[in-house]
């Protein structure tokens, strides 16, 4: 309203002295009252017509001046159609026919302009400079900049506590077929269930089961989803292929094979046919195991890249274009990402070091093979955990190369500590508040860290930087299997009919968030930056795009 | 003769309470309970006294030192056995101080009046013989014992006053008192307890499934998700080895990351330790602090070659500092850990120390 007062201001004053002239002394505060009457009566009408009564009410306007209120309220509206650009253009034109004929109109006619409306709004809703709707009063004008409002839409993963989500994707899920297909042959992708007592604190999360892959409820052959994609559902639903590196890799090939065996239908544009092709395959991907951060990253880049294709371009030459790009990216974001890394790490590792570095890292793996290499004299202590004990591959390929290694688990690492100089972190996702997401335990190994003053460095690639924000490891996170907890320890098995004691429940959580008061800095292709400057790098990030 | 039957079936007891020390500390988590170490020295403690032969207070300070000795050779990690000792030692010298008249109190303080005046070392000896003083120490250790048999109980007492409803408790491994003082609230008070289970020995996963028979809701968790949820944990509740001499613990190992979370999150870690489990050891000494069992249970011999290029450790317990912990329990009430040297004072005399 406050940005609308300018133009308004002069009408207001005409209605004033049209008032005085005809003789009605109406004060401030009754002025006020009658405006918002009827901003409210405004609102109520639009619902319905307010297009007639607009009129009738700019008609009445210079009849009745007990009604200063209502020009204003149409003003800005009037003022606002022509200035939302693309969608009301119709709105203008089917307002003077209306004014013309104002009473009778037929009830097609209302719900058209009624639509062409609400799409006006909605448009205009988007531009934050614009004039908020007359229900926002004193909106202070914000500058027409390119941050947009941040509605965005919770994800399914993280409400599977609500029915009515679960129920939305069911029927996304069966209806994301290719049309192409034998529409007798309608295979579905199918919803996998949950698996087991779900503690309460974690009820919104899945938890599957890796007894019961989703691969086990499709039919063979499976028409709808490429066979490559298949057997990458299998792979990640299984555990064997994991790892964030492994896993974006996995997926971008995957997408190649189904790119080369891609035949654009007839009558249909690759740029847009290809990308509804993808999607059924993502949510089955995500159905199998949710996605990684890097992944996400990895699928709006090659969205894009589809999105990008100009429609005369051929389509073997387009095929060869995508591959190409897709090339390009794992060989930029995580090929010459890591040796760049490596080569920003290297100056931090002295001789004489003792390494701590934490279970699996493809990139921290890398990063002391090549130190090792270059010749600097070093140690390596690998922490693990149960129960995925990923430490034990670290451990494989660091022996291999000759690196002297000592291995602990998780509880232990109070002990092991003193004895530290360094502490080598890979992550998951480094999130925009500075919290750095990572397998579980990641966390506690930096808090331990700390208390014993040892560095704790988080080598990251830029790739795997996202916009969320999270302050807990509650929130958003990811369940595995609870029977991967059980364990035979001298002949007796103590959980192994925990299914059977209702009180009893299973844990087993895959990622931490750890905050960024525990990481001292990390190491990404763009150089050595702190914890806090991610929110600066996704910005460049997105300008260059 | 009674006398040297009686001689060759007490030596014999001790060796066999030797060979059980021995054999259970391989770190399988001790196959008996501290309680009942603490329970079968002392036992052992009042059959040397009733059946070895003394004539003075002296000698059977004597005998029991020796013999303490040997025990604590056998097993160092078991301190139980050498706060036994040393609690009988100190019933020792007051029963014999009773007996001849003085009274002991005002000695046991070292307080700096009493180095300034007492000008030379103190004449006991303790040779005086008394005939009463035997009967004197059976009951005295008979009184001691009956306070072991109720330690449990006792601690379990006081848990109403510490857990209300609707609480989330964490606890780490598998502790006898723990589990009592848990149970107990369970009959009044709805709450959910979160175990970590504690590798490599996964005791957590008993204790969860006996508390989860008692009706309590009960969630296990990995160690490296101690961090993870300890943001909805409303109080940390521990059991321990041993308590030192400085108020800090020498428990199971995971117990110093689970405090340091606890402190990141300004959640009260609350220690369940009876009185036996005090000790006069300081955590100073390097070599004796850590216990370390076969690594085969960090990495089985299944993993093959490269076992041998690689260096294996699986410390048994922790050091937590006195810093991190908010209140000790114990059968005789509840006190913070500043207060444990004073309860010390008052269990062991200072120069029973050093056995």
């Amino acid at each position: 309203m406050a940005d609308a007062g300018e133009p308004e201001g002069p009408e207001r004053k005409d209605d004033i002295v049209k008032a005085k002239q005809e003789g009605k002394e109406l004060t401030k505060e009754e002025k006020q009252r009658l405006r918002k009457e009827k901003k409210q009566q405004k609102k109520s009408k639009e619902k319905k017509d307010d297009k007639p009564s607009r009129d009738s009410e700019k008609e009445k306007k210079p009849a009745s001046a007990a009604s200063p209120a209502p020009q204003t309220p149409t003003q800005p509206p009037a003022q606002k159609a022509p200035s939302a650009a693309p969608a009301p253009v119709p709105v203008p034109a089917s307002e003077t026919p209306s004014a013309a004929d104002k009473p009778a109109k037929s009830k097609a006619e209302l719900k058209a302009e009624r639509r062409a409306r609400q799409e006006a709004e909605r448009a205009s809703k988007g531009k934050k400079g614009d004039v908020g709707p007359q229900a926002a009063p004193g909106k202070p004008k914000a500058p027409p900049s390119e941050l947009q409002p941040v509605v965005k839409r919770l994800p399914e993963h993280v409400q599977v506590d609500n029915p009515e989500v679960l129920k939305k994707l069911a029927k996304k899920l069966e209806r994301q077929q290719t049309p192409e297909y034998n529409a007798a042959t309608k295979v579905k992708i199918p919803l996998r269930s949950d698996y087991g007592y779900k503690v309460s604190l974690f009820s919104h999360l899945h938890q599957y089961s890796r007894k019961a892959p989703l691969t086990q409820q499709l039919g063979i052959p499976s028409t709808v989803i490429h066979p490559a994609i298949v057997r990458l559902g299998l792979q990640y639903s299984q555990g064997i292929v994991a790892g964030s590196n492994a896993r974006s890799v996995a997926l971008l090939h995957a997408f190649k094979q189904v790119i080369r065996d891609y035949t654009t239908p007839p009558n249909e544009e690759l740029s847009r046919d290809l990308v509804n092709r993808l999607k059924p395959y993502i949510s089955f991907l995500n159905q199998c195991r949710p996605l990684s951060a890097s992944m996400g990253n990895a699928i709006k880049y090659i969205k894009k890249e589809i999105s990008n294709i100009p429609s005369q371009c051929k389509e073997e030459e387009a095929k060869r274009k995508l591959l190409n790009c897709i090339d390009c990216y794992i060989n930029e974001k995580i090929v010459l990402a890591a040796k760049a890394i490596a080569k920003y790490s290297i100056e931090k590792i002295s001789d004489g070091d003792v390494i701590l570095v934490y279970g699996c890292s493809s990139l921290v793996n890398h990063i002391l093979c090549e130190a090792f290499e270059k010749n600097r004299k070093f140690r390596v202590i690998v922490v693990d955990s149960r129960p995925r004990l990923e430490g034990r591959e670290a451990l494989r390929r660091l022996v291999q190369k000759g690196i002297n290694c000592t291995y602990v688990l998780i509880s232990a690492v109070s002990y092991i500590l003193p004895e530290v100089s360094k502490v080598f972190l890979g992550a998951h996702a480094l999130l925009a508040n500075g919290y750095v997401m990572s397998r579980v335990g990641t966390s506690q190994i930096a808090l331990v860290a700390k208390a014993f003053n040892v560095p704790v460095l988080v080598c990251c690639e830029t790739y795997k930087f996202c916009e969320r924000v999270q302050t807990d490891s509650f929130v958003s996170n990811e369940l595995d299997d609870p029977d991967d907890l059980i364990v035979t320890r001298t002949g007796t098995t103590q959980l192994e009919h925990w299914q059977e004691v209702p009180s009893l429940g299973l844990l087993n959580l895959v990622y931490d968030v750890t905050p960024p008061d525990f990481v001292d800095l990390v190491i990404t292709d763009l150089g050595m930056i702190p914890c806090t400057s991610v929110p600066v790098v996704l910005r460049v990030k997105n300008v260059d795009q | 003769m009674p006398g040297p039957d009686k001689e060759t079936d007490l030596t014999e007891r001790i060796e066999a309470f030797l060979f059980d020390l021995n054999r259970g500390g391989s770190g399988a988590g001790p196959l008996r309970g501290s309680a009942e170490t603490a329970r079968e020295t002392t036992a052992l403690l009042r059959r040397i006294t009733a059946q070895a032969r003394w004539s003075s207070a002296g000698d059977l300070m004597e005998i029991i030192r020796n013999e303490g000795r040997r025990m604590t050779a056998a097993q160092p990690s078991e301190t139980t056995v050498g706060n036994m000792i040393r609690r009988v030692l100190k019933i020792i010298r007051e029963e014999y101080a009773r007996s001849r008249g003085s009274s002991e109190e005002a000695d046991q303080q070292e307080s700096l009046h009493k180095l300034l005046t007492s000008g030379g070392v103190s004449d006991e000896n303790f040779r005086q013989p008394f005939a009463a003083l035997k009967p004197n120490v059976i009951e005295a250790i008979n009184e001691l014992l009956t306070e072991l048999e109720g330690t449990t109980d006792n601690i379990a007492m006081q848990a109403l006053e510490h857990i209300h409803s609707n609480e989330v408790i964490m606890t780490i491994g598998r502790s006898r008192t723990v589990e009592a003082f848990l149970k107990d609230a369970a009959r009044k008070r709805k709450f959910h307890v979160i175990v970590a289970e504690c590798a490599p020995f996964c005791q957590g996963h008993e204790m969860a499934t006996s508390l989860s028979k008692a009706g309590i809701e009960t969630t296990v968790i990995t160690d490296a998700a101690i961090f993870a949820v300890m943001s909805r944990v409303n109080k940390v509740i521990i059991g321990t080895q041993t308590v030192l001499a400085n108020g800090g613990l020498r428990a199971v190992n995971g117990t110093h990351t689970l405090a340091l979370a606890a402190k990141h999150h300004s959640t009260p870690l609350i220690v369940c330790a009876p009185m036996f489990k005090l000790s006069p050891q300081f955590p100073n000494e390097e070599d004796t602090f850590h216990k370390f069992v076969s690594p085969h249970e960090v990495l089985p011999f299944t993993e093959g070659e490269i076992l041998s290029k690689v260096n294996v450790h699986c410390p048994v317990f922790d050091y937590v500092p006195p810093e991190l912990i908010t209140l000790f329990i114990s059968n005789i009430g509840g006190h913070a850990p500043s207060y444990i040297y004073r309860l010390m004072s008052e269990l062991y005399h200072p120069e029973d120390h050093e056995l």
